[in-house]
C-alpha cells in the first residue's frame, strides 16, 4: 500500500488526467458545432449538401481514431509544417482536439440526425406554412426539438470523446492519462495491476456523472407530445 | 419585389384569389390529381369532400405547395406559387394552413406558438405580438391557456390555436385540411364555430372535411372530388339535395344514410 501511494508523489496523475478533461472539453465543443451543422446540411434541402454531409459522415466515422490523430502529428505539423501555436507543446494539443472534433463531428452529427427522427414532419410542415425559410424553421423549430431528443446519444458520444482522449497519445500529446500510464507501468512495472486500475477508475469517475446527467436530462427535456 | 400592397381594386377583386389551372400529380404509378381546376374567390367559402383517397388533401396541400405537382399552374392572388426558396416562404406567409393533427410546436408554448410567424416572418415587435396573439387566441376561445404547453391542451382547444396561429399572419386566405377529423366528437363542435365565424368575417376558406353539417352552413360551394378528379361543383343545397354525378350520389347514400 505505501508502494502504491508513492506511485502518486513520483508521479502527477490528476495533472495526467486534467489534460484529457481539457481534450475532451474543447473537442466536445468544436464537434457539437461542426456536427451540428453537418445535420444541417443531412436534412437541408439542397442535394450537394446533402452529399457533402453523408460523404463526411462515412469517411470520419470509419476512419480509425488513431489513424486520424497520427495524421495531424505526423502529417499536418511534421510534414505540412502546420501549426496551430507558438510552441510545440500546444501546437500539438491543438491538433489533437483538431483530430478528436473533426472524428467525433461525425458521430454527433448522426446522433442530431436520429433526434431530428424523433420529430414529427407536421412539425417541419406548419414551420414552413407559416412562412419559415429552412434555416429559421430548422433554428427555431426543428433543432431545438430534435436535441431534445438527442440528449442521450449526445451523452454517448461525449462519454466516447472522454475515453478517446487517450488517444491523442497517437498525436504525441505526451502529457495525458494514458502517456502517462505507459510511463509508470515502465518504470513501476512492481505495481502494473494497481496502476491500470488508477487509471480505469479515473476514466469510469469521470464518465459516470456524465451517463447520470444525461438519463435525468433526457427525462427532464423530452418534449411532451 | 414589383408588386406593392394594393387596395382592393375591381381589377385585383376580378382575378380569383386562388386559381389552379390543369393540375397534375402522380405518387408513383397513382394519379392523385387529374386535371385539375378550380377557381376560388375572395371571401369565398369552399368546402371540399369526398371519399378517402379521391385526393382532397392532396389538393389542399398542393396550394401552398407542401405537396409539389407534376404540372399545371397553381396562382395566389395572381402571383405563381414559387418552386423553393424565400419567394415561396414569403407566399406560404399568405396562405394560413390548419391542419388535421393540429401541428402546434411542441416545445413552445401557446402564446409562442402564435408569436413565432408575426415575429420572426413579418419582424413584428414582440409586444404587438403578443397583443396581436392575445386577440386572436381570445377570439377562438383559449386565451386563458396562453402560457401552457400544446400537450397540456385537449384536441379541440389545440386546433383552436391552430386556427389562431395561421390567423396571426393575415394570411389572404386559409386552408384548412380535415381540420376536425383527429378530433374526439365533442370538441368538433367547438372548432367549426371558430371556422363558421371566420367565414362570416369574410375570410377567404378552402375547407377539406367530412363536415356536411359545416358545409351547409358555412360553404358558398361544394365541390366534390373521387379518384383524383373534381366530379361535381354546386352550392351546399344543391349539391345535398339534387347532386347530379352518379359518384356523389353514391357517396352522400353512405354517410347521409344514417
Amino acid at each position: 500500500m505505501e508502494n502504491y501511494l508513492t506511485l502518486f508523489e513520483t508521479y502527477d496523475v490528476p495533472a495526467a488526467f486534467w489534460v484529457n478533461i481539457q481534450l475532451s472539453f474543447w473537442a466536445a465543443i468544436w464537434a457539437l458545432v461542426l456536427g451540428t451543422v453537418l445535420a444541417l446540411f443531412r436534412i437541408s434541402p439542397i442535394q450537394s449538401l446533402q452529399w457533402f454531409g453523408a460523404a463526411y459522415v462515412n469517411i470520419f466515422r470509419n476512419t480509425p481514431l488513431t489513424v486520424i490523430l497520427a495524421f495531424g502529428f505526423l502529417g499536418l505539423f511534421s510534414v505540412m509544417q502546420i501549426s496551430l501555436a507558438e510552441n510545440l507543446g500546444s501546437s500539438l494539443f491543438r491538433i489533437a482536439i483538431l483530430g478528436l472534433a473533426l472524428y467525433h463531428a461525425a458521430f454527433v452529427c448522426e446522433a442530431i440526425r436520429s433526434g431530428v427522427n424523433t420529430v414529427p414532419l407536421g412539425q417541419a410542415e406548419a414551420a414552413r406554412a407559416i412562412g419559415l425559410s429552412f434555416l429559421p424553421a430548422a433554428r427555431l423549430v426543428i433543432l431545438p426539438q430534435a436535441f431534445r431528443g438527442a440528449v442521450a446519444p449526445l451523452g454517448n458520444v461525449l462519454i466516447a470523446l472522454i475515453k478517446n482522449s487517450t488517444v491523442a497519445a497517437a498525436g504525441s500529446v505526451a502529457t495525458e492519462s494514458s502517456s502517462l500510464m505507459k510511463t509508470m507501468i515502465e518504470f513501476r512495472s512492481d505495481l502494473v495491476i494497481p496502476i491500470f486500475f488508477t487509471f480505469a477508475l479515473g476514466f469510469v469517475i469521470l464518465v459516470i456523472p456524465i451517463g447520470l446527467l444525461t438519463t435525468w436530462a433526457s427525462r427532464k427535456l423530452a418534449v411532451a407530445r | 419585389m414589383t408588386s406593392e400592397a394594393q387596395p382592393t381594386t375591381p381589377a385585383s377583386s376580378a382575378t380569383p384569389l386562388v386559381s389552379l389551372r390543369n393540375v397534375n400529380k402522380h405518387f408513383g404509378e397513382l394519379h392523385v390529381l387529374r386535371d385539375i381546376n378550380l377557381e376560388v374567390t375572395r371571401g369565398e367559402v369552399v368546402v371540399v369532400i369526398g371519399p378517402s383517397g379521391s385526393g382532397k388533401s392532396t389538393l389542399c396541400r398542393a396550394i401552398n405547395r407542401l405537396e409539389t405537382i407534376d404540372d399545371g399552374e397553381i396562382t395566389i392572388d395572381g402571383e405563381v406559387l414559387p418552386a423553393e426558396g424565400k419567394a415561396l416562404a414569403k407566399l406560404r406567409a399568405d396562405v394560413g394552413m390548419v391542419f388535421q393533427s393540429f401541428n402546434l410546436f411542441a416545445h413552445k408554448s401557446i402564446l409562442e406558438n402564435v408569436t413565432l410567424g408575426p415575429i420572426k416572418v413579418k419582424g413584428m415587435k414582440s409586444g404587438e405580438a403578443k397583443e396581436l396573439a392575445m386577440s386572436l387566441l381570445k377570439r377562438v376561445g383559449v386565451d386563458n391557456q396562453a402560457q401552457k404547453l400544446p400537450a397540456q391542451l385537449s384536441g379541440g382547444q389545440q386546433q383552436r390555436v391552430a386556427i389562431a396561429r395561421a390567423l396571426a399572419m393575415k394570411p389572404k386566405v386559409m386552408l384548412f385540411d380535415e381540420p376536425t377529423s383527429a378530433l374526439d366528437p365533442e370538441m368538433i363542435n367547438e372548432v367549426l364555430d371558430s371556422m363558421v365565424a371566420l367565414a362570416k368575417e369574410g375570410m377567404t376558406m378552402i375547407v377539406v372535411t367530412h363536415e356536411m353539417g359545416f358545409a351547409r352552413k358555412a360553404a358558398d360551394r361544394v365541390v366534390f372530388m373521387a379518384d383524383g378528379q373534381i366530379m361535381e361543383e354546386a352550392r351546399p343545397e344543391e349539391f345535398f339535395t339534387n347532386p347530379r354525378s352518379e359518384r356523389a350520389k353514391d357517396f352522400l347514400g353512405k354517410i347521409l344514410a344514417h
